[in-house]
C-alpha cells in the first residue's frame, strides 16, 4: 500500500507542477510538451485506479494523436515567443478584451470545482463506475446506460468536422 | 520465487541486448540485400564478408565529435533522440515472443518469453509508438534548421495519417480473438483448419494484413514512405543537424521500431511462435523466422520502390487505406456477429 500512495504522490505531483508550468512558459513549444508531460502523468494515476484501458486510452488518444497535431500547428506557425505586446506588469484581470473574459471564467470554474468537490461524500465515498476495467464492460456501459450521450458526442463531432471543413474550404474561383 | 524473479530480469536483461543486437544486424542485412539488389558486392573487408561492418560503422561513431548547432534549442536537442530510441526500446516490453519455459526444467514453474504480460498490450505498443514520433519532431524542430523542420513536419503528419489506419487493421484483428492480450491472441492461432491451413489471422484478415504493413511502413518511416528523412529532398531530414551517437540513436530506433513493427505482426496475424515441426517449448525459432521473414521483405520493399511524391502519400492514406481498412473493420464485425468466426 505504502509504495502505491507514493506513486499517486508522485503522478500527483508531476501533473500538477506540469500544468501550472504550462502556462507559465513562454515558448508554445514547451508548453505543449509540458501538457504531454502532464497527460502522461493522468495515465500512471489511472493505472493506479486499476483502470489500465483508460491510461492506455489517454496516451494514444491526447498524448499520442491530439497533441500531435497541436505541436504541429505550433510548429508550422513558428511562433518562438508569445506576443509580448501587453507586458506580464498589468495582472491579467485588469487587462481588456478577451483576457477579462478568460481570467473570469477560470475564476467562475475554480469556485465550481471547489463546490462540486467538496460536495461530494468525502474520501470514502466510492465512484458507482469504479469497479468497471474490463474492456468488454466498459464497452457494454457505453452501449447500453450511456448510449445516448454517447451518440450525442458523436454527433457533436460530426458537426465539428463539417464545420472544421467549411471553415477551410475555399470557395472555387477564390485564391 | 528468487529464481523466476532472477530468471525476470536476466530475460529482461537479454530482450534489451538483442534488440541492440538487431539493429546493427539490421544495418548489415540491409546493405547487404541492397547490394546483392544492385550487383555490388556490399560491405565486405571487415570481417568474414564484412559481417563486423556495423561494429565497426559503432566504433567510428563513438569517437565521432558530437556537434550541436549554436541556434539549436539545447534542451530539446539534447531529449530528442532519448525520446526515440526509449519508446523504441519500450514497445518490445509487451511483445510476446514465445509461450511459456522453464529454461528444460531449470525453474520451478513456467516463466512467459516476454517481459511484462499487461492485459492491453496491443494498445501499450500502439501508444508507445505513437510517442516515439515526439523524439522525430521535436528533434526537427530543435535544430533550428529548415531541412529539419520539414523532416519533422512531415513526421507528424504522416504519423496522423497513417496510425488511424493502423489502429483499425488492429481493432479488427481484436474482434476476432476478443482480447487485447498479445498472448492471447496469439494462442488463439494455434493449431490447424483441416489439417493443412495454419489457423493464422492473415487467412482471415488479408485486407488487415495488408493495411497493417503499408501503414507500418509508413510508422517506421521506411522507403518507400520515408518522407521525414527523404535524402534527395531534405538533406536528412530530422537528423540532418545530428552527429556522432545521437545521429546512431535515432537510426537504431528506426530499425529497432522495425523489428518491433515486424514482431507485432507475427503475433498478430502469423500465429506468433505456433508452427509445425518443433515442440513447443522451441517455439521461438519459428517467432525469430516469421520476424526475419517479414523484416527482409521490408527491405526488399526499401530497395524496389521508388519513394513517392508527398500528396500522393497523404492521399494514398486518406483516400485509399482509411477507407479500406474501415470497410475491412465493418465486414469483420459483420462476419464475428451473424457467423461467428
Amino acid at each position: 500500500m505504502g509504495s502505491e500512495s507514493a506513486l499517486f504522490h508522485l503522478f500527483g505531483a508531476i501533473a500538477i507542477i506540469a500544468s501550472l508550468l504550462v502556462i507559465a512558459q513562454k515558448n508554445p513549444i514547451y508548453s505543449v510538451l509540458l501538457l504531454i508531460a502532464s497527460f502522461g502523468a493522468l495515465s500512471g494515476l489511472y493505472v493506479l485506479l486499476d483502470a489500465p484501458f483508460v491510461a492506455v486510452i489517454q496516451i494514444i488518444v491526447y498524448a499520442g494523436a491530439i497533441m500531435v497535431l497541436f505541436l504541429f500547428v505550433v510548429m508550422l506557425l513558428n511562433a518562438p515567443h508569445e506576443d509580448t505586446e501587453h507586458d506580464l506588469e498589468v495582472h491579467p484581470l485588469l487587462r481588456g478584451g478577451p483576457l477579462r473574459a478568460g481570467a473570469l471564467l477560470a475564476a467562475a470554474l475554480f469556485v465550481e470545482l471547489t463546490w462540486a468537490l467538496t460536495k461530494g461524500g468525502g474520501e470514502s465515498g466510492g465512484f458507482p463506475g469504479a469497479a468497471v476495467t474490463s474492456v468488454a464492460a466498459i464497452g457494454r456501459s457505453l452501449f447500453t446506460d450511456y448510449a445516448f450521450a454517447f451518440e450525442v458526442t458523436s454527433i457533436l463531432i460530426l458537426v465539428a468536422m463539417v464545420g472544421a471543413v467549411v471553415l477551410a474550404r475555399r470557395e472555387p474561383g477564390t485564391k | 520465487m528468487t529464481a523466476l524473479l532472477i530468471a525476470q530480469i536476466v530475460l529482461t536483461l537479454f530482450v534489451f541486448f538483442m534488440l541492440l543486437n538487431s539493429a546493427a544486424v539490421m544495418v548489415y542485412v540491409e546493405r547487404k540485400v541492397a547490394a546483392q539488389l544492385q550487383q555490388r558486392i556490399g560491405p565486405s573487408l571487415v570481417g568474414w564478408k564484412g559481417v563486423l561492418q556495423p561494429l565497426a560503422d559503432i566504433i567510428k561513431l563513438m569517437f565521432k565529435e558530437n556537434l550541436r548547432p549554436a541556434a539549436a534549442d539545447p534542451l530539446l536537442f539534447a531529449l530528442a533522440p532519448i525520446i526515440a530510441a526509449t519508446c523504441a526500446f519500450a514497445a518490445f516490453a509487451v511483445v510476446p515472443f514465445g509461450g511459456e519455459t522453464t529454461l528444460f526444467g531449470w525453474l520451478p514453474e513456467g516463466i512467459r518469453l516476454q517481459v511484462a504480460d499487461v492485459n492491453v498490450a496491443i494498445l501499450v505498443v500502439f501508444a508507445v509508438a505513437s510517442m516515439g514520433v515526439y523524439g522525430i519532431v521535436l528533434a526537427g524542430w530543435s535544430s533550428n534548421s529548415k531541412y529539419s523542420l520539414l523532416g519533422g513536419l512531415r513526421s507528424s503528419a504522416q504519423m496522423i495519417s497513417y496510425e488511424l489506419s493502423y489502429g483499425l487493421a488492429l481493432a479488427s484483428v481484436l474482434l476476432l480473438a476478443n482480447s487485447l492480450s498479445l498472448t492471447d491472441i496469439v494462442n488463439r492461432q494455434g493449431g490447424s483448419w483441416w489439417h493443412v491451413l495454419p489457423r493464422w489471422y492473415v487467412f482471415l484478415q488479408p485486407v488487415g494484413f495488408l493495411v497493417y504493413m503499408t501503414a507500418g511502413i509508413a510508422e517506421t518511416n521506411r522507403a518507400p514512405f520515408d518522407f521525414p528523412e527523404a535524402e534527395q529532398e531534405l538533406v536528412a531530414g530530422y537528423h540532418t543537424e545530428y552527429s556522432s551517437m545521437t545521429f546512431a540513436m535515432f537510426f537504431m530506433a528506426e530499425y529497432i521500431n522495425m523489428v518491433t513493427v515486424s514482431a507485432v505482426a507475427t503475433d498478430l496475424f502469423l500465429g506468433g511462435w505456433h508452427g509445425p515441426f518443433l515442440p513447443a517449448s522451441l517455439g521461438w525459432i519459428w517467432f525469430l523466422i516469421k520476424v526475419s521473414a517479414i523484416l527482409f521483405f521490408y527491405v526488399w520493399m526499401r530497395w524496389t520502390l521508388p519513394r513517392y511524391r508527398y500528396d500522393q502519400l497523404m492521399a494514398f492514406g486518406w483516400k485509399v487505406l482509411l477507407p479500406v481498412a474501415v470497410i475491412n473493420l465493418l465486414v469483420t464485425a459483420a462476419g464475428v456477429l451473424y457467423f461467428g468466426i
